[in-house]
């Protein structure tokens, strides 16, 4: 139940008083409530959970990660290679 | 999808394989909480990938699966009525009461109908003034600021049709009850990513402090859950019991302020029966006295409702983590996805039917 998918913000609205926006998820679009994420910017991932933006996703962070699993991947592999020869 | 391909990446996987395997000198037990890190667990094969010595066991993160069983009877009955528009997720559709779910309340001539967000459930009180709409309130702290803000906007809007039968739950009170009970397996929590998304982590530091468990906020993509389980064997290796968020690109220490502060302003703390497991103190949210206006229990007397739960499910010692979906003799025989005895067999996060459709059965 607290599945929730990152998806791009392609727009911001407001709907009876409430933030909302149009939400891109890799092709399929739908609309979510931005109220809980009031510093959100078009262009910026949202993480969505039954129609409510949770958290805005942090790219930087992302990259971050993935940059020291690869990193951490290619010691594996050179060290691999090392003991090999 | 962006941020989704990434983490599910084979390479990297197979790296933080290989540094688990490296780092494991013993045998761990560690619980995932959330039963979307279960399903995701057992369809790609982790625990099946993990060296021998790593057990995870399931907890009791599925909101469908521990909904007090008097809960739904109450909501079938004022679903039954005929002035109301029932409103639920979709995974609540399909749950088993004493003797009924709403689906055959559906087929019976009630007005029953899925939304995906609460808000269209406001927007059907907004749109059928003549009728009651009823919306049921259930899930873990990531899903009560839009259930709150649902109240909220009713509530801005004048509108008197909408109410909500409350059945939250929170996260932290359950693991206190899983540690503290005399026969706990549990040596280290992988923390339910979405919850703390919310939440922050700052409430996990005195339980693991107080257990001495460590616990690891952590994601649902294969790279995430991995990264999750070698922060806490490397912890538990090294003899260390902190919080150690590994969902950094969604996950903050203090979480997400303004939805903590609506879902304060709407609801408060409460006891809550937990199906299966009973009731665990200060573990669930009901509505605030200034929003009674939005209790569909106080709306319709649905008081003296009795439920009966099936004698031979043993749900509740799989959501505490104390035993496994096939260790029930009803398992895969008298109890399946198609004919569900259990909560944990109905819902698609709950661990009986993730066991069934991965085929994981040791008998
Ligand atoms: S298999 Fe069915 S009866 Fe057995 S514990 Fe799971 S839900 Fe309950």
């Amino acid at each position: 139940m607290c599945l929730a998918v990152p998806g791009k913000v392609l727009e911001i609205y407001d709907e009876n008083g409430l933030s909302m926006g149009r939400i891109d998820y890799a092709g399929t679009e739908n609309t979510a409530c931005l109220s809980y994420c009031p510093d959100v910017t078009t262009g910026q991932y949202v993480i969505v959970h039954a129609g409510f933006a949770l958290q805005i996703l942090d790219e930087a962070e992302a990259m971050e990660t993935l940059r020291t699993l690869t990193d951490l991947n290619q010691l594996i592999e050179d060290d691999r290679a090392g003991n090999g020869s | 999808m962006k941020y989704l391909t990434e983490f599910r990446d084979p390479v990297l996987a197979r790296t933080l394989l290989d540094r688990i395997a490296a780092a494991t000198t013993r045998s761990w037990t560690i619980m995932e909480i959330c039963g979307g890190q279960t399903h995701s667990i057992l369809r790609h094969g982790i625990d099946q990938l993990l060296p021998d010595e790593i057990e995870l066991v399931h907890g009791p993160g599925c909101p469908v699966c521990v909904t007090p069983l008097e809960t739904i009877d109450r909501a079938l009955a004022v679903a039954a009525r005929p002035e109301v528009i029932f409103t639920s997720f979709g995974d609540m559709l399909r749950v088993p009461g004493s003797k009924d779910d709403l689906f055959r309340v559906k087929s019976r001539g009630g007005d029953v109908r899925m939304v995906y967000s609460p808000l269209e459930a406001v927007k059907l009180a907004r749109e059928n003034p003549d009728r009651e709409v009823v919306f049921l309130a259930v899930g873990f702290e990531t899903t009560a600021p839009g259930n709150a803000m649902a109240v909220k906007q009713a509530a801005a809007e004048g509108l008197t049709n909408f109410s909500e039968i409350v059945s939250h739950v929170l996260v932290p009170p359950a693991m206190s009850a899983i540690l503290s009970s005399p026969v706990n397996r549990v040596q280290g929590f992988l923390a339910a990513g979405h919850v703390c998304t919310i939440m922050g982590w700052g409430e996990y530091e005195p339980l693991a402090a107080k257990y001495n468990v460590p616990i690891v906020p952590t994601g649902f993509e294969p790279v995430d859950l991995l990264q999750g389980i070698l922060a806490c064997v490397e912890m538990l290796e090294r003899g260390e019991a902190r919080v150690e968020n590994r969902y950094d690109r969604v996950v903050r220490a203090e979480g997400n302020p303004a939805a903590r502060a609506v879902v304060d302003e709407v609801y408060e703390v409460c006891d809550r029966p937990w199906r299966g497991i009973g009731v665990i103190p200060d573990s669930g949210l009901r509505l605030r006295e200034a929003f009674a206006a939005f209790d569909a229990e106080r709306k319709f007397d649905v008081s003296d409702i009795a439920p009966t739960e099936p004698e031979i499910c043993i749900s509740g010692e799989i959501l505490q983590g104390l035993k496994k979906p096939d260790q029930c003799p009803a398992f895969g025989n008298d109890c399946t996805p198609t004919s569900p005895l259990g909560a944990t067999m109905v819902s698609s996060e709950g661990a009986c039917a993730a066991y069934w459709k991965y085929h994981r059965s040791r008998l």
